[in-house]
């Protein structure tokens, strides 16, 4: 059994020599006035799938964004792979490391957006193939062959040759599913991905989401309003308000047995 | 005798071949050439000033404001007369080209400039996501998608070029327009060669536009 406690600050202790995928170490993010996140502290471990929920506002999607380097984080330090992602502590101050390490650590990292966010101007097989080919500098041929692999495990064989505007939600977000894996990320961020789909296709992309946590390693940190989807996926769930954890445990434990009242509140009136 | 009536299909003949010859030597040239430049150097406008450092952006805005805030009949002049004060011979019809193509350059960088504010953020976003550097986020994502967007309204700057090139004969380029007053000069017939120039500007402009209309069409994602 790991050892696992549940507590209220999101630190979790970790085996010797364990190193966490992805720590957050006193991590504030203020827009403007208002402070989104506020002295935010948690680990997710190697191969962890965490999900995130809470109301909206909560600061779940500003998790992710921060990972990804969409933001910055106004103070705090994040690592990936116990390495920092933006930020460095130096002689007591707080120093920003230059773009070329952000970049390096990003490509351990993969998206996939509520929005799907498909180049337009690009084929299927072109949106799927092109960091590997410029980004990771594959070779041309291996990509492509990848990017049919991927497209077949999602689902969409016949499609490389299509545009994104031919796609329909369910299928474009598919996509997006590939063209993150096709990067081999160490670390899947999830940013509500069913959201904007028709509820009837919302299920077939869950489906592909499914195997991918049951094929691979990947860590993954989920935001998302499809309790099931959280339950069935995550090993991890954390529940936030306010900028804060509010509480945090196993699935069964948050969904079946929760302890704190906001927590019992946002769960009746999602569900 | 005098010719007291108001069109003389004799004069419009005589005319038609020096009225041709000055749309195809100077007219299209001036349109074409100073498009190329006015579309390349309109996109590296725009490119600078949304990349380059602060002050570097805003000398460019500056210079790109005073272009755009002067008569592009003073810049053909200043042009000519500032090359032969310092002694250097310049074909007029190379100034010409030059001076429109700079001119419409600075307007066309706002289309591009439109177009690149237009690309959706979640376009940058999935760069970012994907690791892809600064170079190729412009080359194979900003610009094709800015391109698609601004292509109508650069369409649209051309043929309004186009309709602008008779200034050409401030700087003594003989273009339709002045080859149809000369004609005019000589037989004291006006009517029949200005007549020609304008139905050519047309017969050119018209098709232009429509083409410009389906161009729209089919670059609609």
């Amino acid at each position: 059994m790991p050892t696992e406690h549940r507590t209220h600050t999101g630190a979790i202790e970790l085996a010797d020599g364990d190193v966490p995928a992805i720590r957050f170490q006193h991590v504030v993010k203020r827009f403007g006035d208002h402070t989104v996140l506020d002295d935010l502290n948690f680990t997710v471990r190697k191969g962890d799938r965490v999900t995130l929920i809470g109301p909206s506002g909560s600061g779940k999607t500003t998790i992710l964004r921060l990972v990804m380097t969409l933001e910055e984080a106004t103070d705090g330090f994040i690592l990936i792979d116990d390495r920092p992602l933006t930020h460095v502590e130096r002689e007591g101050r707080r120093v920003a490391l230059k773009e070329k390490h952000r970049t390096e650590m990003r490509k351990r990292i993969g998206m996939v957006f509520q929005q799907f966010n498909l180049f337009p101007n690009m084929t299927v097989l072109e949106n799927i193939t092109e960091a590997p080919v410029h980004v990771l500098r594959r070779p041309k041929g291996e990509a492509i062959r990848r990017a049919h692999e991927l497209l077949e495990q999602v689902g969409l064989p016949d499609k490389a040759d299509a545009h994104p505007s031919a796609l329909s939600g369910g299928q474009q977000q598919r996509v997006a599913i590939a063209r993150a894996l096709a990067m081999d990320p160490e670390i899947l961020l999830l940013d509500e991905v069913t959201s904007a789909l028709d509820p009837e296709v919302v299920g077939e992309v869950l489906g592909i989401l499914r195997d991918v946590a049951a094929n691979t390693d990947v860590t993954m940190l989920i935001v998302t309003h499809e309790m099931q989807f959280a339950r069935d996926v995550s090993n991890r769930v954390m529940m936030f308000d306010g900028g804060r954890i509010v509480e945090e445990g196993t699935p069964e434990q948050i969904f079946s047995d929760p302890q704190e009242q906001r927590t019992r509140d946002f769960l009746s009136a999602v569900s | 005798m005098i010719d007291t009536s108001f069109w003389n299909w004799d004069h419009a003949w005589a005319v038609l071949p020096d009225m041709l010859w000055a749309f195809l030597r100077v007219t299209l040239v001036v349109t074409i050439a100073a498009s190329a430049i006015a579309a390349v150097l309109g996109l590296a406008i725009a490119l600078v000033r949304r990349t380059a450092p602060r002050p570097v952006a805003a000398v460019v805005t500056g210079i790109m404001n005073v272009i755009r805030m002067t008569p592009l009949v003073v810049q053909l002049l200043f042009a000519l007369y500032g090359l032969l004060a310092i002694g250097a011979e310049v074909p007029s019809i190379a100034i010409a080209i030059v001076v429109f193509g700079i001119h419409y350059a600075t307007y066309m960088a706002d289309v591009y400039r439109a177009g690149i504010d237009a690309v959706p953020r979640g376009q940058w976003e999935a760069t970012v996501a994907l690791s892809m550097s600064r170079g190729r986020t412009w080359r194979a994502v900003v610009i094709p998608q800015a391109l698609r967007a601004t292509a109508p309204a650069l369409g649209n700057y051309v043929i309004s070029m186009f309709k602008e090139t008779p200034f050409v004969s401030v700087i003594f380029v003989h273009d339709m327009v002045r080859t149809a007053q000369l004609y005019g000069g000589e037989h004291f017939r006006y009517i029949e060669a200005i007549t020609l120039a304008g139905l050519l500007f047309l017969a050119a402009s018209y098709p232009t536009s429509l083409l410009i209309a389906r161009l729209e069409k089919r670059l609609a994602y």
